[in-house]
C-alpha cells in the first residue's frame, strides 16, 4: 500500500475547529452555493442538518451526504467533476452521495487554483488524493476510538466504516462529528490504482442539469441589488491611446450614470506575467442596464492619438524581471508578413546545436526546405469578458470567470490600494477560457469602475470590444530544412522559427534527439499588438509546421509517414542525440502505434485521403489520423481517429469530450482562424467576419483512444489541439494534391 | 419608455422599457432569466436563441416592441423539471464542455424537432449551423439531437 506524508501540503488540511461543532460552513456566494432543493435533486439524500468540516475539500453531513469543494475554476475541461472524483475515490464514498461546490479563491486552504497549461489535474492529483485519504483515515480513527478496536482492523467501503471481528459498522455521517475533532494524521495510506472505483469510470458533468435548464452559472449571470452595468470603449487601433472625449450627449441619455476615463494599471506597478494590458487607459460608461449603456456607447465621441514607444517592466512566471518594449506605430499585416520573411533569411539566436548541420547539408543527397506561416488568432470565448466588482472603502468582492485568480488578487489589490487579504474573489464557471481569461485587465477595469462609482458594478465587454481588444495568439513564421542521405536516412534538420511578437520555438522537442545534426534558431519582432496564451501556446503552431514538414520529408524519403516517425523515435529512444530532449520517445511512439492500429492505417483503401500527425506537449502525447473527402471544392472530414497518452484517465467520457473539442477547435482554426490588421485596426470585429467552425464543417465522427497507463495523470485541455492542424494539412494534400503552408487554409 | 405585457414561459410579465430593447436584454436585465445568453449581438452565434411561438429566433435581434401577443419560451421554460426530451438527451450524451452556448443549442434543437421530429443529418446540420460552440461539442450535439428524436 502507498502511504504519503500529509505534511507536504499541510496547509491544505488545516482544520477550522470553530466549524467542528456543525452548522453550515463558509459563506459561499449565492451563485456558487448549493441550495438545499438543488442538492436534493442532485444527490440521493436530503440535505443534512449539520455539516462537519474534515478539511478544506470535504465536509460531511450527519446523514452521510458529502460536499466536495472543487478548487480550480471550471472552463469546460470538466474538472469540477473530475477533481472531486479523485477526492471521493480516496475518501471511499458513493459518488451518488456527493455534491460538488466550486471553491472560492482561498490561498490558505488551496494551492494553485489556476487553470492553464493543462495542469489542473496534473498538479491537483496528489493533493486531492491526500484530501480524500486524510479524511477517510480520520473517520477510521474516530470509529476505532468509539469502538475500542485497533484502527488497522477497520475497513471502509462506499461511505460505511466496518470492524468485521466485532461486527460493528457505522456510516461516515455517524462518525463525522467525532472525526472532525481528530488530529490530522501525519501519514495516510493511499489506494492502489487497481482499487480505484470512481477514478477511471465515466461520471456525468455535475453542472449538467444546471446548464441544460439555464440556471445562473457564469460570471455574466451575476445580478445583485443596486448593481450597475458598465462597458468600456478602448482605442479602435493598436498604437493609439486616449486623448479626449465629448460625452455631453451620451451622459444625458436614459439610464446613464457616468462616463469617465480610467487608467487600468498604476504607472509604477510592476507587471507580473499575466498582467498584459493592451490599452492602458479606456473609457468607462456606467448605466442602469446593458442596452442603455450600449446605446450611449454609440453616441460617445472619443478622440484618440498615437502613443510614443514605451517600455514595461515585467516579472515573467518563474523568471527574472525584464524590460519589454512596446513600439509606437499603426501596424499592418502585409508589413508583418514581409518583415517575418526577411527575418527568416538572417542569422538568428542559436538555441540548440547538435553535430555539424552545415556539413551534413553539404553532404546531403536530398534537401527538403519549406516555410510555414500562421496569423494572429482570437480566443473568442463565447462568454465575452466580464466581471462583477463591489469595491468598498477597504475591501472588495469580485465575482466572475477567471483562470488565474491568485495572481489577479495581487494585481487588483495593487490598483485599488486595498490589502490582498481584504479582497474576496468568487470563481464562477467560465464560458470558455483557452488562455484568454488568464489576462485579467478587465477585472482591474471592473474594480476601478466600482471604486469610482461607490457601487456594485458588472463590467461586460461587447463581442466587438472582446475581439478587437488584443491578447491574441501571435503570428508566426518557421522555415524547416531537412537533409536525407543516399539511403533516405534523415541526417540533419534546421529549424528557424520566429514571430510577432514572440517566437514559437521549442528547441528540444522532436525531431531534436532523433537527428545527429540539428540546428534550432529563434527570433522575434516587437509589436504593440498584445498576445497571450492561446490553447497550447506556441505548440499550436510548431506542431502544425513540424508535422506537415515531416510528412513531406517522409514522402521525399519514400517512406510511410507513420513508419518514418517511428523510425526516428526508435533512434531517439535507443540512441538519443543530446540530453535535453523533453519527450519520452517510447510514449510518443506508443500513441503512433495505437492510432495506426485503431485507424487501420495502411489497409489499402485508396479511396481514403488520410493525414497523420503526432505531437507531445503539456506532458501528454497525441496522434491523429484524419480521413477526408473532397466535395464541391470543400473538405469533408469523415473521421478523426485519435490516440492519446495522458497517464491515468480520471473520467473517460468527459476526457473523450475534451479531446473531441480540441480536435474540432483545431480544425476550425486551421481552416478559418485569422485576424489581420490595417493601420493597427483589427479587420474583424464579430462573428459575421471572423469565421468559426460550424457543425456541418466538423468531423462526422471522432474516435478517441486512451493509452492504458498507471502513470500519474497529465493534461488534456491542450494536447489534442496542436497536432490536428497538420493532420488536416496532410489529409488536404492527399485529397487535393496540394500542400498547404499558410494558415488559414480556408475553403 | 413604454409598458409591455409579455407572455413568457406561461406567465405574463409587465415590463417598462425602451421599445427598441432587444428581448435578450429584457430577459436578462429586467426579468433576470439569465439562461438566454449574450454572444455576439448580431444574430451570428445563436447563444441567445429563444422560441417565439414555435419558432427559434435570435433574441438579440428581436425588439420587445415586436413581440406583441406572441408566446415566448426561454430555456428556463422549455420544461417544468428539466425533462424535455432534448434536455434529457443533452444530459445522457453529456454534451456540454463550458456550457455557455448550450441553452441556445437546445432551443434551436427543440424547435427543429417540433417541426421535424425525424430530421436527417443534413437537416440537423442546416438547423444547427447558426449556433457556434467554441468548445467544439458539435459531434455530441448531433448525437443528442438524434437521441432526442428517437425518444
Amino acid at each position: 500500500m502507498n502511504t504519503v506524508k500529509t505534511k507536504i501540503d499541510r496547509r491544505t488540511f488545516i482544520k477550522n475547529t470553530s466549524l467542528a461543532g456543525g452548522g453550515l460552513v463558509l459563506g459561499f456566494s449565492w451563485l456558487n452555493s448549493c441550495k438545499p432543493k438543488e442538492a436534493e435533486k442532485l444527490s440521493a439524500m436530503e440535505m443534512p442538518e449539520e455539516w462537519f468540516q474534515m478539511n478544506g475539500y470535504i465536509k460531511i453531513g450527519e446523514n452521510g451526504l458529502v460536499t466536495i469543494m472543487s478548487p480550480n475554476p471550471e472552463g469546460g475541461q470538466n474538472i469540477k467533476t473530475s477533481m472531486p472524483m479523485i477526492v471521493a475515490d480516496e475518501l471511499d464514498v458513493n459518488w451518488k452521495n456527493v455534491v460538488v461546490e466550486q471553491a472560492p479563491l482561498n490561498t490558505d486552504l488551496y494551492t494553485r487554483q489556476f487553470i492553464g497549461g493543462s495542469n489542473a489535474i496534473r498538479f491537483g492529483w496528489s493533493g486531492l488524493r491526500m484530501a480524500g485519504a486524510t479524511a477517510r483515515q480520520m473517520l477510521k480513527e474516530a470509529a476505532a476510538m468509539a469502538w475500542g478496536v485497533p484502527v488497522a482492523e477497520i475497513t471502509t467501503s462506499g461511505g460505511i466504516i466496518t470492524h468485521q471481528t466485532s461486527n460493528k459498522s457505522a456510516s461516515y455521517g455517524e462518525m463525522a462529528s467525532a472525526a472532525s475533532q481528530i488530529t490530522v494524521p501525519e501519514e495516510v495510506p493511499l489506494k492502489e490504482i487497481k482499487d480505484f472505483n470512481i477514478i477511471g469510470t465515466s461520471r456525468k458533468n455535475v453542472d449538467g442539469t444546471k446548464i441544460v435548464t439555464g440556471k445562473p452559472l457564469f460570471g455574466i449571470d451575476t445580478y445583485q441589488d443596486g448593481m450597475l452595468t458598465a462597458m468600456i470603449i478602448h482605442p479602435p487601433a493598436f498604437g493609439l491611446k486616449f486623448k479626449s472625449m465629448d460625452d455631453a450627449e451620451a451622459k444625458s441619455m436614459p439610464g446613464i450614470m457616468n462616463i469617465f476615463p480610467i487608467k487600468v494599471l498604476k504607472d509604477d506597478y510592476v507587471r507580473q506575467h499575466f498582467d498584459t494590458c493592451t490599452f492602458l487607459e479606456v473609457v468607462a460608461i456606467v448605466g442602469k442596464t446593458t442596452w442603455e449603456v450600449m446605446q450611449a456607447k454609440k453616441t460617445l465621441q472619443v478622440a484618440w492619438e498615437p502613443f510614443e514607444t514605451y517600455t514595461e517592466e515585467r516579472v515573467p512566471y518563474g523568471r527574472s524581471q525584464y524590460t519589454m518594449t512596446i513600439p509606437a506605430g499603426l501596424e499592418n499585416s502585409e508589413v508583418h508578413t514581409a518583415k517575418m520573411a526577411d527575418m527568416a533569411t538572417k542569422k538568428a539566436t542559436e538555441v540548440r546545436r547538435d553535430g555539424n548541420p552545415e556539413t551534413a547539408f553539404k553532404k546531403a543527397a536530398k534537401v527538403v526546405e519549406r516555410t510555414y506561416t500562421a496569423p494572429f488568432l482570437v480566443h473568442n470565448c463565447m462568454e465575452p469578458m466580464n466581471f462583477f466588482a463591489n469595491v468598498k472603502e477597504n475591501s472588495a468582492q469580485l465575482i466572475g470567470p477567471l483562470q488565474k485568480a491568485e495572481l489577479t488578487e495581487h494585481a487588483v489589490a495593487a490598483q485599488l490600494g486595498i490589502p490582498e487579504s481584504n479582497i474576496d474573489i468568487q470563481l464562477t464557471r467560465l464560458g470558455g477560457g483557452y488562455g484568454r481569461r488568464s489576462y485579467a485587465h478587465w477585472v482591474m477595469e471592473a474594480a476601478l469602475i466600482s471604486q469610482k462609482m461607490k457601487a456594485p458594478v458588472k463590467l461586460v465587454y461587447s463581442r466587438e470590444d472582446d475581439m478587437t481588444g488584443g491578447i491574441y495568439r501571435s503570428t508566426y513564421h518557421v522555415s524547416y530544412k531537412a537533409a536525407l542521405d543516399a539511403d533516405n536516412n534523415l541526417t540533419a534538420v534546421h529549424v528557424n522559427a520566429g514571430g510577432i511578437p514572440e517566437s514559437p520555438l521549442y528547441a528540444n522537442r522532436f525531431p531534436a534527439g532523433a537527428v545527429d545534426n540539428y540546428l534550432a534558431e529563434s527570433w522575434s519582432i516587437d509589436s504593440n499588438i498584445t498576445i497571450g496564451s492561446f490553447r497550447a501556446p506556441r505548440s499550436n503552431f510548431m506542431a502544425s509546421a513540424e508535422q506537415s514538414f515531416l510528412d513531406e520529408v517522409a514522402e521525399a524519403a519514400g517512406k510511410d509517414p507513420i513508419d518514418f516517425r517511428l523510425e526516428l523515435l526508435k533512434k531517439a529512444k535507443e540512441n538519443p542525440v543530446g540530453e535535453r530532449n523533453d519527450y519520452d520517445a517510447e510514449r510518443y511512439a506508443g500513441v503512433l502505434q495505437l492510432v495506426k492500429e485503431k485507424s487501420n492505417w495502411g489497409n489499402g483503401d485508396t479511396s481514403l485521403n488520410r493525414g497523420i500527425s503526432a505531437y507531445f506537449c503539456h506532458n501528454s502525447y497525441a496522434a491523429q489520423v484524419v480521413d477526408m473527402r473532397w466535395e464541391n471544392d470543400k473538405p469533408i472530414i469523415d473521421k478523426v481517429t485519435c490516440a492519446i497518452d495522458c497517464g491515468i484517465v480520471i473520467n473517460p467520457d468527459a476526457a473523450t469530450n475534451l479531446c473531441e473539442g480540441g480536435i474540432v477547435d483545431g480544425i476550425g482554426n486551421a481552416l478559418y482562424g485569422e485576424l489581420t490588421f490595417i493601420n493597427g485596426v483589427p479587420q474583424k470585429r464579430n462573428f459575421d467576419k471572423y469565421r468559426m467552425i460550424r457543425m456541418s464543417e466538423s468531423p462526422r465522427e471522432i474516435e478517441i483512444h486512451f493509452v492504458e497507463s498507471d502513470v500519474n495523470p497529465t493534461g488534456l485541455g491542450e494536447p489534442t489541439f496542436p497536432p490536428i492542424f497538420a493532420a488536416v494539412a496532410n489529409a488536404l494534400y492527399k485529397a487535393t494534391g496540394k500542400r498547404h503552408y499558410d494558415q488559414p487554409f480556408v475553403f | 419608455m413604454a409598458t409591455f405585457n409579455l407572455k413568457i414561459n406561461g406567465e405574463t410579465k409587465e415590463i417598462d422599457v425602451d421599445p427598441s430593447t432587444p428581448m435578450l436584454w429584457v430577459l436578462r436585465d429586467h426579468i433576470k432569466l439569465v439562461g438566454t445568453k449574450y454572444g455576439c449581438g448580431i444574430a451570428q452565434c445563436g447563444a441567445c436563441t429563444i422560441h417565439l411561438g414555435d419558432n427559434a429566433v435570435r433574441s438579440c435581434q428581436l425588439p420587445v416592441s415586436a413581440v406583441g401577443e406572441q408566446e415566448i419560451t426561454t430555456i428556463e421554460g422549455l420544461s417544468e423539471n428539466g425533462d424535455h426530451p432534448v434536455q434529457k438527451a443533452w444530459l445522457e450524451i453529456d454534451v456540454p464542455q463550458c456550457g455557455y452556448c448550450q441553452a441556445g443549442q437546445i432551443m434551436t434543437a427543440s424547435a427543429l424537432l417540433k417541426r421535424n421530429p425525424h430530421p436527417s443529418d443534413t437537416e440537423i446540420e442546416t438547423a444547427m449551423n447558426g449556433n457556434i460552440c467554441r468548445c467544439g461539442t458539435y459531434t455530441r450535439i448531433k448525437t443528442a439531437v438524434k437521441t432526442a428524436a428517437e425518444s
